[in-house]
């Protein structure tokens, strides 16, 4: 097993052990590791991901928040019959479909990129 | 003035049983029988079963019969994942919420989307360029594949199991209230169809049929939705008014009502439905059908735009159903005095309004359409769901457990093959024999052990270095056996099915308690773990995440 890389590489299923190959058994993979572009790429999307989840996370516990202890607010007018729950509510649904483009517009530009040079310095 | 409050509480109550259920449409008499439905169904069936002989013949290898030979593109898969999320119980279940409670169905739309994000943003990627066929392949990557693929394909199997039977008796119930056959047929029907198309065509014929209904749902939905807004001018406000104008509960529609009332429950709702979507097998295999992360990260972005355009049609959907059906008496079963109650009284039970609404802005041929669509739905459904369970059976379990990676590839895929027929029995016999149990909590009951036993140990395995098998499989058992026991303790099975007089367990969700309880697991355990596997398995994390970060290692992994 001279390589991390052999893992899952057909159709056939690994025979088990594979999975316990530690970094020592592939150079290159710790070489990666180190390499400041692989950091780089993996802080820049793991800060980027993280804080669009905990956004997610605010909006929609935010409004379950506000449904459970104050439902006067949601109740409040806004324009005719419509009330401001109903806006909210489809709000959050419109923000999470937002939040996913702003990360896919992100990932497809920054982290593609970074990601491709990281492979062409390995050669892979 | 109490005696209203009650009413209005029991209906809530009522209606929250009745989102998850896969239609939860109690005992209904069997209808006349609905040739235009029942005509267009068949040829439903019979463009799905062409897909399926097409996609036979193209089913060689096991990547083929697992994941389509990881050639579907990013957006056919997005409208495969869309149409396994949009499953009968989301359309007819959130309409007939959004009919009786108004906003209050609105709280599910929003708690079955929102988990999407999450998926994107921690797992989707990953999980492509970690995994092969199943999301076990990731949870094992680095740590020991006997354990974790055991604790792993059972988190599959029952998520499965407790998904299936809703779909099977919500499927019966539903053909015979919309084509008039009867239950038992209903269900052989399903059954025998989800055979043939997962035995037969593997992954390929189920994104198919998949992709397929998701079409015609959208479509249907979408021409449901505009004919209602046409005829208030496209302006949601004349909509509004004219619903609180008629509703029985007046304004009251319009703002949070009795369905959410206690804080506690409200969170642990949103946390399993939040979770829960991380954790659904049948969701999850969906992305080792596509060439590599980037399509993945595609697929998840048009899904959800898909899934948050269908949810807010079934809202409209709703509301069209108040405004257009309560002033009329034909779609109510009248009492003695020609009275209705608007709430109580619809036929077929309230999970019938987008059905009569069909009828209503349609005729009775777009009744016929939307009434095969619906069963399209379940049979699609059903079939990612059985092709999940065979795959857990055959790929975690048979290979790498009992014949520890000494079988053949076409071994494998025949006992995946033979593990559909066996699924597919079994939940004949299932629908068969919970005919007239209440079935309401499964759907839930699934979400709820998928966000407490499958999300914490896929998520912890791949993103925290210090995981280990010991840690991975008690956290997953705990969250396992604390979801299930806190559910079978909650009145939904502890009063309504086992008839003692009060609840063990206060909430009807347990995900709030259950899920952070499985992450703890994990988590003190696998610190705890000094054993020299555990060593090995934190050094093995490095070379995981490069390749879960970058790809590297990842790319042919389908290349057939």
């Amino acid at each position: 097993m001279s390589s991390g890389t052999t893992l899952g590489a057909r159709g056939r299923p690994a025979p088990p052990g594979t999975a316990t190959l530690g970094a020592d058994q592939d150079p290159q993979v710790a070489r990666i590791a180190r390499s400041p572009e692989f950091q780089q790429l993996v802080s820049e999307r793991t800060r980027f991901a993280w804080t669009l989840t905990i956004l997610m996370l605010i909006v929609y516990f935010g409004f379950i928040g506000l449904i459970a202890f104050d439902k006067s607010l949601l109740a409040v007018k806004v324009g005719g019959t419509a009330s401001l729950g109903l806006f909210v509510g489809v709000f959050v649904i419109l923000f999470a479909f937002l939040l996913t483009g702003i990360y896919v517009a992100r990932a497809n530009t920054r982290f593609d990129a970074l990601s491709d040079a990281l492979k062409r310095s390995f050669g892979r | 003035m109490n005696r209203l409050l009650l009413g209005l509480t029991l209906a809530a109550v009522a209606a929250s049983a009745a989102y998850a259920a896969g239609p939860d449409l109690g005992a209904v008499q069997q209808s006349a029988t609905n040739w235009p439905a029942i005509l267009m169904f068949l040829f439903f069936v019979l463009l799905t079963l062409g897909i399926t002989y097409k996609a036979a013949k193209g089913t060689k290898s096991a990547a083929d019969f697992y994941a389509a030979g990881g050639g579907i593109s990013a957006g056919t898969n997005s409208l495969a994942i869309a149409g396994d999320y949009m499953s009968a119980a989301s359309f007819l279940g959130i309409s007939g919420l959004v009919y009786t409670s108004g906003f209050d169905g609105l709280i599910y739309s929003t708690g079955f989307l929102v988990g999407w994000p999450i998926v994107l943003f921690l797992i989707a990627e990953r999980l492509r360029n970690l995994g092969k066929f199943t999301f076990a392949d990731v949870a094992s990557f680095r740590l020991d594949q006997t354990s974790i693929r055991i604790i792993s394909a059972v988190g599959t199997l029952v998520v499965v199991a407790f998904y299936l039977i809703a779909q099977m008796v919500g499927a019966g119930k539903l053909i015979q209230l919309l084509f008039g056959l009867p239950y038992l047929y209903a269900v052989i029907i399903v059954g025998v169809l989800m055979i043939v198309y997962v035995a037969f065509g593997g992954m390929k014929a189920t994104t198919w049929v998949q992709v397929i209904k998701a079409c015609l749902l959208l479509g249907g939905a979408t021409f449901m939705a505009g004919a209602v807004l046409y005829k208030y001018g496209f302006n949601p406000e004349m909509l509004f008014a004219d619903s609180v104008r008629v509703h029985p509960k007046g304004d009251a529609i319009m703002a949070p009502g009795g369905l959410v009332s206690n804080p506690v429950e409200a969170l642990s709702l949103g946390v399993g439905l939040m979770f829960g979507t991380a954790g659904l097998p049948h969701i999850l295999m969906r992305f080792f059908t596509v060439s590599d992360a980037q399509a993945a990260r595609k697929s998840v972005f048009y899904a959800t735009g898909l899934i948050g355009y269908f949810y807010i049609l079934t809202f409209i959907i709703g509301f069209g159903g108040i405004a257009l059906l309560m002033s009329d008496p034909s779609y109510y079963k009248l009492g003695a005095a020609g009275t209705f109650d608007k709430l109580k009284d619809m036929i077929g039970g309230t999970n019938m309004v987008a059905v009569n609404l069909a009828n209503a802005v349609g005729g009775p041929y777009f009744l016929g359409f939307i009434s095969a669509v619906a069963f399209a739905t379940i049979l699609a459904v059903v079939a990612g769901l059985t092709l999940a369970g065979a795959s857990a059976i055959s790929h975690d379990l048979y290979a790498q457990v009992f014949a520890r990676g000494r079988t053949t590839e076409k071994h494998e895929v025949n006992l995946s093959k033979i593990s559909a027929v066996v699924i597919g029995l079994v939940a004949i016999y299932l629908g068969y024999v919970f005919e007239n149990q209440n079935v309401a909590f499964m759907v839930g009951l699934a979400f709820a052990v998928a966000a407490s036993c499958n999300f914490p140990v896929l998520a912890m395995s791949i993103l925290w270095r210090g995981t280990t098998t010991w840690g991975a499989l008690a956290g997953g058992l705990v969250g396992l056996i604390s979801a299930v026991t806190m559910v079978v303790l909650s009145k939904a099975v502890w009063v309504t099915t086992f008839g003692h007089p009060a609840a063990l367990f206060p909430y009807d969700n347990p995900a709030l308690f259950s899920m952070p309880l499985a992450f703890a697991t994990i988590w003190v355990v696998s610190l705890m773990d000094k054993s020299r596997r555990a060593q090995r398995e934190r050094a093995a994390f490095e070379a995981q995440y490069v390749r879960s970060e970058t790809g590297i290692g990842a790319t042919g992994a389908h290349a057939h």
